[in-house]
C-alpha cells in the first residue's frame, strides 16, 4: 500500500519536473535510457533473481518487442503518441509468446545447458530478425539496413510509467502465494514438487513474464532511438544487461533499479573515458563476483513498510532455542 | 499394541481400519538402475490411519521406495495405488496433490524462506486466488494470505514451534528443521504421510517426544504414515505393521513382536550365527 | 567448376574450420569436465594467440615458425594465469558466479584488444605456404591439408596424454570424483593448472590455423569462433574428449553445407539450431555422461 503511494509521487512529482523545462533534454535522455534499462534488468531479474535460472538470451526478447512495436507504429494512420500504450502492449506480447515458447525446450534443462540453449535462441532470433526479409520477400524488418523512422513515442512519462507498473506487478506477484511458490523452486526444485508445486507451470510463468517485460523495454527503446537494427541486440546486450542484474543483486529489485541507474548514467557523465568504460565494465563485474557473489545488494529488497517498522523501533525476534547436537554419522 | 487383521487377498491392516479402503496399495513394485535390480516385488497394504514402519540395514533401498512411492523414481515394474487411483505417469507434484506428502533423508527445507513460509508453501493449493487476484491486491488475497498465516502458525503448534514463524528456516537448530519438514509435509493435506528417518541426530528424550507426536498427529488428522528408521525402540514403540527390506526384497512382514523374533530379520541385521 | 569438386571443396571447407572448432571444442570440454565451468573466455583466447601471431610476424618480423611457438606459448600462458586469477578464488563459489566471472574475462580481454590494437582487423601474413595438391579434376587447398592434419595430430597427441600419462590419470580422476582423487594425493590445483594449460595450448593451436585460413586478426573474432566452438563441445558431449573432436568436424561440416546451399547467411541460425536440437533431444550430447542429481 504504502510503496504504491510512494510511487505514484515520485512519478507525478518527477514528470512535472522534467516537463516543466528544468531538466535539460540531455539529462532528460538519458533518465528514459536509465527506465529502459531498469526494466531490462528487472525483467531478467525475474528468471536470474526469483527462479534462478541463468538465460542468455535476454536481447532477443528485447529485440522482439522493439520491432513488432516498430513496426505496428510505423503502419499506424492516427496519431502514434495515442496508440504507442498499444504498440508497448504488442511488443510485450510477442516476446512473451515467443518467450513461452522457447520456454518448453529450455525449461526442462538445468543451469548451464538452460544458459546455452537460451544464448542459442537469442542468437537465432538475431538471425532472423536480420535475414527474414529475403525469405518473405518484401521488407518487414530491413535487416542490417536498420529499420528507420520509427516515431519517437517514448518521453519521459510513459517510460516511467512502465518502470513503476513493471516493479508493482513484480512486487505483487512475488509478496503472494505465486511468489513463495516460485522462490520454493530456486531454493529446493525437488521439495517444492514434493510439496505440490507444478514447478513446469511456474518456470514457465517466471520465464514468459520475464520475457513480456522485456519485450515492452524493447519497445520504448525503439520509440526512444527512432531507428532500430539487429545488431544492437546480440550476445552482447544479453550480456550487458545480465551485468546489470548480477552487479545490483539477483532476486534484488531494488538492486536492479540502482545498477541499472548507475551502469547506464556513469558512462553518458564519463563521456571522456568511454574508450575504458566497458574495461571498467568487465573489471567491476569480475572483482563484484569474486568478492561478493551475490551482487552489491545481495538478494535485499526494498521495502517501505519494513523500513518504517525498523524506524519506528520493532522489538527484536525472539532469541533462538539453544542448538541441539548434529546427528552423529 | 493394534492388532493386524487380514484384507482378503491383499495384506493386513490395523483393526479399526478394517471397515475402510486401505490408503495405499503397492503390487509387485520394483525398479532397475542398469543392470542394478534395486527393489523388487515389493508389495505393502497401508491402513487408512496406520502407522507403519519400513526397516532394514542400509543401502537396502527404504529411500528408493519413497522415491518410487513419490514416483522421484519411475518404476520399472508394479503398480502403486492411492486410495482408488493408480499413481502410474503422475509426476512428483501430482502425486503430493493425491494425497501423498514426503519428508527428506538429508533435509530439504527451503533455507531462504522464514518458518511460516516454509509451511505456507505447503498450504499452496489451500489458498485459491489467481495470480490477477494478488496483482490487483483484491480482498480475497488479503483473507487467503491472512488465514494461511494463521493457519501455518497453527499446525507449527503440534511441535510447540508457532513464536518461530518468522525466524528464517537456515538459521534453525537441527531437531527444528527436522519438525519444521514433518508440519509442511502436514501442511499438504495428504491421505499418507511418508518420513525419512525422523529421529536421525535426536537423543532418548527427543525421540521420546517425537513418538508422542506422531501419534499424535496420527490421531488429529486421521492419516496413515509410513516411516523409515533405524531406532527401534521408535519403531517398536509406535508402529503396527512393519515392512523389513534387505537388497531390494521384504524378507518379512508383520506385527512388532512378530518381526523382532523373526529369523531372518535378525540374520539380516546381526548376520548368521556361527555354527 | 563440376558439381563433384564443388562438393569436395565445400567438403574440405567443413573439415577445415571443422579441425579449428574441434581444437577450441577440446578446450571447453577438458575445463567444464574438470571444474564444471563453461569457459567463455576460451574463445577470446584464440583472438589473443591471432594477434601474438601479427605481433610476431609484422611487429617483429620474425619468421613463422617463430610466430606460431609464440602464439601456443602465450594462449597457454594466458590460459593459466587466468585460471589462477579469476577461477580459483572461486572454487568454492556457486556456480552462476563462475560463469559471470568467465563472462566477465572474455569481456576484457576483447575490450583490451580493441584498446591496444585498435576496432579493425589486422591482416596476418600467411602462416603456411603449402601449394594445393591435385587429385584428378579436383584441387585440394594445401592450407586445408595441413590444418587437417595438424589438428587430427594434435587430437591424436592429446589423447595419448589423457589415456598414457600419470597427468592424464590425474585429469580423468579429478573429472570423476574430486574428493576421491585428492584422497589418492593427486594435487587438485597442478591437475586443474595443467588442464587449462593444454586446453588453452590446444586453442593456440587453433588460433594459428585459424589465421592460416582466415587472415585476420580483430578483436571479436574469437567471440562467434568460440560459441559454435562450445556449440561443437556440447554437441560431442561435453566432458567428452572424443565427443568434442567428433562435433567439431561435425559442425563445420554442417556450416559447410549451409553455405554450399546458398543458405550462408543463415550459417550462424544453422548452428545454434543444431544446439537447441541436440539440448531438446540428448542434452548430453553424443558421447556425453549422464550426471544424476541424488534425492
Amino acid at each position: 500500500m504504502i510503496n504504491t503511494v510512494l510511487f505514484v509521487v515520485l512519478l507525478t512529482g518527477s514528470t512535472g519536473l522534467v516537463n516543466s523545462g528544468s531538466v535539460s533534454n540531455y539529462y532528460t535522455r538519458v533518465l528514459i535510457l536509465c527506465g529502459i534499462n531498469m526494466i531490462l534488468a528487472l525483467s531478467l531479474n525475474i528468471a536470474t533473481g526469483y527462479l534462478g535460472q541463468l538465460p542468455l538470451g535476454h536481447a532477443g526478447f528485447m529485440a522482439l518487442g522493439a520491432y513488432t512495436s516498430a513496426i505496428f507504429m510505423r503502419g499506424v494512420t492516427v496519431s502514434p503518441d495515442a496508440v504507442f500504450p498499444l504498440g508497448i502492449l504488442i511488443g510485450g506480447m510477442t516476446a512473451a509468446f515467443v518467450g513461452f515458447l522457447i520456454g518448453i525446450p529450455a525449461l526442462r534443462l538445468k543451469g548451464d545447458y538452460l544458459a546455452i540453449i537460451t544464448l542459442g535462441f537469442g542468437e537465432i532470433i538475431r538471425v532472423v530478425l536480420l535475414n527474414i526479409d529475403s525469405v518473405l520477400g518484401f521488407k518487414l524488418t530491413y535487416g542490417a539496413a536498420s529499420l528507420k523512422n520509427i516515431p519517437k513515442t517514448t518521453n519521459f512519462f510513459n517510460t516511467f510509467l512502465c518502470v513503476a507498473v513493471t516493479c508493482f506487478v513484480i512486487h505483487t506477484i512475488m509478496k503472494s502465494r505465486h511468489g513463495r511458490a516460485i522462490l520454493s523452486i530456486r531454493d529446493n526444485e525437488i521439495a517444492a514438487e514434493a510439496c505440490g508445486i507444478n514447478t513446469t507451470y511456474y518456470k514457465t510463468f517466471g520465464f514468459t513474464l520475464s520475457a513480456f517485460f522485456a519485450g515492452v523495454a524493447g519497445a520504448l527503446y525503439a520509440g526512444y532511438l527512432g531507428v532500430i537494427s539487429p545488431a544492437a541486440f546480440g550476445f552482447m546486450k544479453s550480456i550487458e544487461i545480465l551485468v546489470t542484474v548480477v552487479l545490483g543483486g539477483m532476486g534484488s529489485m531494488i538492486g536492479s533499479i540502482i545498477s541499472a541507474t548507475v551502469l547506464t548514467a556513469l558512462p553518458e557523465l564519463l563521456r571522456a573515458f568511454s574508450q575504458y568504460r566497458m574495461i571498467a565494465y568487465s573489471l567491476l563485474l569480475i572483482v563484484v563476483m569474486i568478492f561478493k557473489p551475490t551482487g552489491l545488494m545481495g538478494s535485499y529488497d526494498f521495502s517501505l513498510s519494513t523500513l518504517l517498522s525498523k524506524l519506528g523501533g520493532k522489538p527484536k525476534p525472539k532469541p533462538l532455542p539453544e542448538k541441539e547436537d548434529e546427528p552423529h554419522e | 499394541m493394534s492388532k493386524l487383521v487380514p484384507v482378503p487377498s491383499r495384506g493386513m491392516v490395523p483393526e479399526r481400519d478394517a471397515a475402510s479402503p486401505p490408503v495405499l496399495e503397492t503390487l509387485h513394485l520394483g525398479i532397475d538402475f542398469g543392470g542394478l535390480v534395486a527393489v523388487d516385488d515389493f508389495n505393502l497394504l497401508i491402513g487408512r490411519t496406520e502407522i507403519s514402519g519400513l526397516i532394514g540395514p542400509n543401502g537396502a533401498g527404504k529411500t528408493t521406495v519413497f522415491n518410487l512411492l513419490t514416483n522421484v523414481y519411475k518404476p520399472t515394474r508394479g503398480t502403486i495405488i492411492l486410495g482408488d487411483k493408480d499413481t502410474a505417469g503422475m509426476n512428483t507434484s501430482q502425486v503430493c496433490r493425491a494425497g501423498i506428502a514426503r519428508t527428506f533423508q538429508n533435509i530439504r527445507l527451503f533455507k531462504d524462506m522464514t518458518v511460516a513460509e516454509n509451511v505456507m508453501v505447503g498450504l499452496h493449493h489451500d489458498i485459491t486466488y489467481h495470480i490477477l487476484g494478488a496483482v490487483l491486491r483484491t480482498p480475497r488475497y488479503w483473507r487467503d494470505e491472512k488465514k494461511a498465516r494463521e493457519r501455518a502458525l497453527d499446525m507449527l503448534s503440534i511441535f510447540n514451534m508457532q513464536d518461530m514463524g518468522d525466524i528464517k528456516a537456515g538459521a534453525l537448530p537441527y531437531g527444528a528443521q527436522r519438525r519444521l519438514e514433518i508440519v509442511r509435509a502436514l501442511a499438504t493435506k495428504p491421505l499418507i504421510l511418508l518420513l525419512d528417518e525422523p529421529a536421525a541426530g535426536m537423543n532418548p528424550s527427543e525421540t521420546a517426544e517425537l513418538m508422542e507426536n506422531i501419534t499424535k498427529i496420527r490421531d488429529t488428522y486421521q492419516i496413515a504414515i509410513l516411516l523409515i528408521e533405524h531406532d527401534m525402540k521408535l519403531v517398536m514403540g509406535i508402529c503396527e505393521g512393519i515392512a523389513v527390506l534387505n537388497y531390494g526384497k521384504i524378507i518379512a512382514k508383520g506385527t512388532p513382536d512378530e518381526i523382532s523374533s523373526n529369523p531372518a530379520v535378525i540374520e539380516a541385521y546381526l548376520g548368521k550365527k556361527e555354527a | 567448376m563440376s558439381l563433384f569438386s564443388t562438393i569436395v571443396s565445400q567438403f574440405m571447407n567443413g573439415l577445415q574450420t571443422g579441425s579449428v572448432y574441434a581444437l577450441v571444442a577440446l578446450g571447453y570440454s577438458m575445463v567444464y569436465g574438470i571444474i564444471l565451468l563453461l569457459n567463455f573466455a576460451h574463445g577470446d583466447i584464440i583472438m589473443v594467440g591471432a594477434y601474438t601471431a601479427w605481433l610476431f610476424m609484422v611487429n617483429f618480423g620474425q619468421s613463422p615458425i617463430i610466430a606460431v611457438i609464440a602464439a601456443i606459448a602465450a594462449c597457454t600462458v594466458l590460459g593459466v594465469v587466468i585460471e589462477k586469477v579469476a577461477y580459483t578464488p572461486l572454487r568454492k563459489a556457486p556456480r552462476l558466479s563462475l560463469l559471470i566471472t568467465a563472462i566477465g574475462i572474455s569481456f576484457l580481454l576483447e575490450n583490451l584488444a580493441q584498446i591496444i590494437f585498435g576496432a579493425g582487423a589486422k591482416p596476418v601474413p600467411a602462416i603456411v605456404n603449402v601449394p594445393a595438391i591435385l587429385l584428378g579434376s579436383v584441387s585440394l587447398s594445401g592450407t586445408a591439408i595441413v590444418t587437417i592434419v595438424v589438428s587430427v595430430v594434435s587430437m591424436i597427441l592429446l589423447n595419448l596424454l589423457i589415456k598414457k600419462s600419470k597427468m592424464g590419470k590425474a585429469m580423468r580422476a579429478v573429472s570423476e570424483d574430486t574428493g576421491a582423487a585428492q584422497l589418492m594425493g593427486i594435487s587438485l590445483n597442478k591437475t586443474i593448472t595443467f588442464t587449462f594449460a593444454v586446453g588453452s595450448a590446444l586453442a593456440g593451436i587453433g588460433s594459428v590455423l585459424y589465421c592460416a585460413a582466415y587472415p585476420q586478426a580483430s578483436p571479436t573474432m574469437g567471440a562467434m569462433l568460440g560459441l559454435k566452438a562450445f556449440v561443437a563441445a556440447v554437441l560431442g558431449g561435453i566432458g567428452s574428449i572424443p565427443g568434442a573432436m567428433i562435433g567439431g568436424f561435425a559442425i563445420g561440416l554442417a556450416e559447410a553445407a549451409a553455405s554450399a546451399f546458398g543458405l550462408s547467411v543463415w550459417k550462424d541460425a544453422v548452428v545454434f539450431g543444431i544446439l537447441i536440437i541436440v539440448l531438446v533431444v540428448k542434452p548430453t550430447g553424443l558421447l556425453g555422461r549422464n550426471l544424476q542429481e541424488k534425492v
